[in-house]
């Protein structure tokens, strides 16, 4: 430790997780240490994953069979929206941070984030932006005008609830929490390394999680100044988005995806950034192109300002700003789809162990295939006029969100659970739990592109009996279940592990970066001792050349 | 019945992308066919890759020996970087070809042959130069360039018939245009793919294709007002659909009816099916309508009168006259 530079210490005042202070709950909730933050934003993440799920079984049920009747359309409408609003804002993004805070300053040598009590400031408004967006069930409707909320159906004339302003007060709220992490996400990295953690020795997870800071800070302004003018709109009576009075309905579309599309890339990149460091592990290898995989993120995170009217092809903007974000969307396609050959050319030759994490990472190089594919299917602007806004748009974005998100975070899961604990995640019915899931995830989503060949729009909460809607539809419903009951299992396995689960050592894994140098889980220091940082795998280094 | 016929219509020829009708669906599925190609080739790739590597260079048991620690290659690198640039040049190009096959630029003169405004949740339908108006099934010339205008009365809908073509919203204050050259005469099927509000599901299209004979003279029986009720059960419920609240949403042209906040009624009769393709046209299905609209079409525009079933039973009959 002679070596590192200025890191503030945090204080015992502090309570932290290897501090017992027997306050219990409290002990929680006052916390500013970054790792009960970061697994409270797990926890966070857990419980609206387990309604964001209901809402969707829910979903699936009513459209089980043609014609069905167990949700109202009015019903219906609250949850699909609630369903992808919840995904989006208190599940990825919580699940993101929650890693992201809890391992940086691991990974970097640090012993605490810069701002150690804007982090819990982070939390906390995030978490209570989730609840203010989901007390509006009680306070007379949830929003129901779709996660992207397009005016002028959000305006008061034709969602006249208060739902919507739930959503926009709720969103406020959890933005300012996602802002405020991203600020101190950039200041610990930028200015907490170790010495000889230069930029390019950075892990490539500590490297994800700093490029897509700089990518969430660029993005929100547009989403919270669309926010607020939306709620003007509707307590104020201005007259932004409200077409009867001659507002517009585009603007909205442009504000929304101008966020909304990097937003895509928010929930990718960390993710990417623990595969990236799942992958070398399990196959005892170095990454493959590290300096590809960092530079392309830059790229990614440039690009992705400049692809939002892909979501707006058939609006009517014309041919040449329809090509223009074309070529944008395919350019962008490049250094996401590349990586896919970075991971796998990182796997060959080496003697690759299939732990549950591993293969959450090997079912995501195949998952993420299918959802790159028929992302690119999408930038061609003719196909996209065909398919988008139908079944196929739902079968992707689950593809890229599920099979890309979800999966690199479950292979993230299942790789620092030791480290966050102490204990295994129980390896075996890991496995059990891995199946259920990819099987589950791939019933469900893979019949939804031929629906949506077939003609099926989304957003619909029934359809006409017509040839091969009610036997797809039905055998969606199926993988969902098996999905709902695979969370179940997890759930139990996360506990039951915690409490019972074989203990794990500083260092199951044998891996590379300086997280597994410290106790597991470290004390509320996260460091005594640490070794010279000269290469990209530090612990590597350290266990070679005692 | 006609739910019936419907089913086995689509059956035999199914309502899909995969089943072009126009001259513009035509050039939409053979790009996505080649792209089909490419993305299944490149998916075939990825699998077998991963579980070549899998199997390959999957951990043995009593093997110690340390893996190559390669860090990259610069040659490899490259290739992965190009093959996938060049794939993707070749579809922009494609992209832009298409696109402007089938949307063409627009003479700034050119009159649409046919307007339709999206309505929360029935779709409006006008034929400017013969000045026809109905609803919810809109007959087209086969074998002919049509241009269409897409107006919306409220929120954003959009107009998606998948074997026809591009879809195209529908955005407040502002026209859009849609062109379709449609093969043959037939029946096509689609539904408004941008989510509306409550009844999105079912704002379905049913355009029917004929030829230019046969859409000539339904344009013309279409020009005519509606007919006179003839019995008296009739004259009953036009007297009532005037003076209730009927007229003051729905239009009769050739009578004091004109608003279009609901669908044009003039020859309802002669439609097929009603509430986009919910339920059948006739007199019983009409009655239940009628009587009870939220429980049919909830949360639709037209709200539950206090009707006497007599007086349902009357507007039902008038109605069913109306050819």
């Amino acid at each position: 430790m002679s070596e590192s530079v200025n890191i503030p210490e945090p204080s015992k005042a502090f309570p932290g997780i290897g501090v017992s202070t027997d306050q219990g709950l409290l002990q929680w909730i006052s916390s500013v240490d970054h790792k009960m933050i970061g697994i409270m934003y797990l926890l966070v993440s857990l419980l609206f994953f387990v309604i964001g799920g209901a809402e969707a079984l829910l979903m699936r049920t009513q459209l089980a069979l043609p014609m069905n009747h167990v949700l109202s359309p009015e019903a219906y409408d609250q949850f699909f929206t609630m369903h992808g609003t919840t995904m989006i804002f208190l599940v990825a993004m919580p699940a993101i941070f929650g890693f992201a805070v809890y391992f940086t300053p691991l990974m970097i040598g640090a012993n605490e984030m810069a701002f150690p009590r804007m982090n819990a400031f982070s939390l906390w408004i995030t978490f209570f932006g989730g609840l203010l967006l989901y007390f509006s069930f009680f306070a007379g409707g949830a929003p129901d005008a779709g996660w992207f909320n397009y005016a002028p159906l959000n305006q008061k004339n034709y969602s006249s609830g208060p739902g919507i302003d739930y959503y926009t007060m709720g969103l406020l709220l959890t933005g300012i929490g996602s802002v405020t992490t991203s600020v101190n996400l950039v200041v610990t990295i930028l200015h907490y390394r170790i010495k000889g953690m230069k930029l390019n020795k950075l892990p490539l997870f500590v490297w994800m999680v700093l490029v897509n800071s700089f990518l969430l800070l660029a993005a929100f302004p547009s989403l919270n100044a669309a926010l607020a003018m939306l709620l003007m709109d509707r307590q104020f009576h201005a007259h932004f988005f409200n077409t009867s009075n001659g507002g517009s309905a585009l603007l909205w579309q442009h504000l929304f995806w101008i966020f909304g599309h990097p937003e895509v890339y928010i929930v990718i990149l960390p993710p990417f950034g623990i595969l990236s460091e799942v992958f070398p592990v399990f196959s005892r290898k170095p990454i493959f192109g590290y300096s590809f995989i960092a530079a392309s993120s830059v790229a990614i995170a440039l690009l992705a300002f400049g692809v939002w009217a892909h979501h707006m092809f058939a609006v009517g903007l014309g041919n040449t700003v329809d090509s223009f974000f074309s070529a944008s969307s395919m350019l962008i396609g490049i250094p996401t789809g590349v990586k896919i050959f970075n991971w796998l050319a990182t796997m060959y030759g080496g003697k690759i162990k299939f732990t549950v994490s591993m293969m959450f990472a090997v079912a995501f190089l195949v998952e993420f295939t299918i959802g790159g594919l028929s992302g690119i299917a999408f930038s061609i602007v003719p196909i996209d006029w065909q398919l988008t806004d139908t079944y196929y748009v739902v079968a992707h974005l689950h593809y890229v969100f599920i099979g890309g998100t979800i999966f690199g975070l479950l292979a993230g899961l299942f790789y620092w659970f030791p480290k966050m604990t102490g204990k295994m995640l129980n390896e075996k019915l890991g496995k059990w739990f891995f199946w259920l899931f990819a099987i589950g995830f791939n019933v469900t989503f893979l019949v939804q592109h031929v629906l949506g060949i077939l003609g099926m729009p989304r957003r619909v909460y029934t359809y006409p009996n017509l040839p091969w809607y009610g036997i797809l539809n039905f055998i969606s419903t199926v993988g969902a279940f098996m999905m709902g009951a695979s969370m179940l299992l997890l759930i139990y396995l996360v506990f039951k592990s915690k409490k019972s689960g074989e203990v794990a050592g500083n260092d199951p894994w044998d891996a590379f970066t300086l997280e597994w140098a410290t106790t597991s889980p470290s004390q509320l220091k996260n460091f005594d001792e640490l070794p010279v940082v000269h290469g990209r795998r530090p612990l590597w280094d350290w266990k070679k050349k005692p | 019945m006609f739910t019936l016929k419907l089913y086995v219509t689509h059956f035999f020829f199914l309502q899909s992308v995969e089943n072009p009708a126009s001259f513009q669906a035509e050039k939409i599925n053979h790009l996505f066919n080649v792209f089909n190609v490419a993305a299944a080739a490149m998916l075939l790739l990825v699998c077998v890759l991963v579980t070549y590597i899998c199997i390959k260079f999957r951990q043995k048991k009593d093997d110690a020996r340390e893996a190559s620690q390669t860090t990259g290659n610069k040659k490899l690198e490259a290739l992965m970087i190009g093959i996938p640039t060049l794939l993707l040049a070749y579809f922009f190009w494609q992209t832009v070809s298409v696109e402007n096959a089938v949307a063409a630029p627009l003479h700034p003169a050119q009159q649409p042959d046919v307007i339709i405004t999206g309505h929360q949740w029935w779709w409006e339908v006008e034929y400017p130069a013969s000045k026809v108006i109905t609803a919810n099934e809109v007959h087209l010339p086969a074998g002919k360039h049509i241009l269409m205008e897409l107006r919306t009365a409220d929120v954003i809908h959009d107009w998606w018939v998948p074997q026809l073509g591009n879809k195209m919203d529908m955005i407040p204050n502002t026209k859009n245009y849609l062109q379709v050259d449609i093969n043959k005469p037939g029946d096509y099927f689609g539904a408004c793919s941008e989510f509306c509000g409550a009844q999105h599901a079912w704002m379905r299209i049913h355009v029917i294709a004929q030829s230019q004979n046969d859409f000539n003279n339904w344009l013309d029986s279409n020009t005519t007002n509606a007919h006179q009720p003839t019995d008296s059960l009739a004259m009953r419920g036009a007297y009532l659909f005037q003076t209730k609240t009927c007229a003051s949403c729905h239009r009769i042209q050739g009578r004091n009816a004109v608003s279009n906040y609901g669908p044009d009624l003039t020859h309802v009769a002669s439609r097929q099916q009603l509430l986009t393709g919910l339920i059948d046209n006739n007199e019983t299905e009409l009655f239940k309508w009628i009587n009870h609209p939220q429980q049919i079409k909830e949360d639709a525009h037209m709200p539950d009168f206090i009707f006497d079933k007599d007086s349902v039973q009357a507007i039902a009959h008038y109605l069913a006259q109306l050819k």
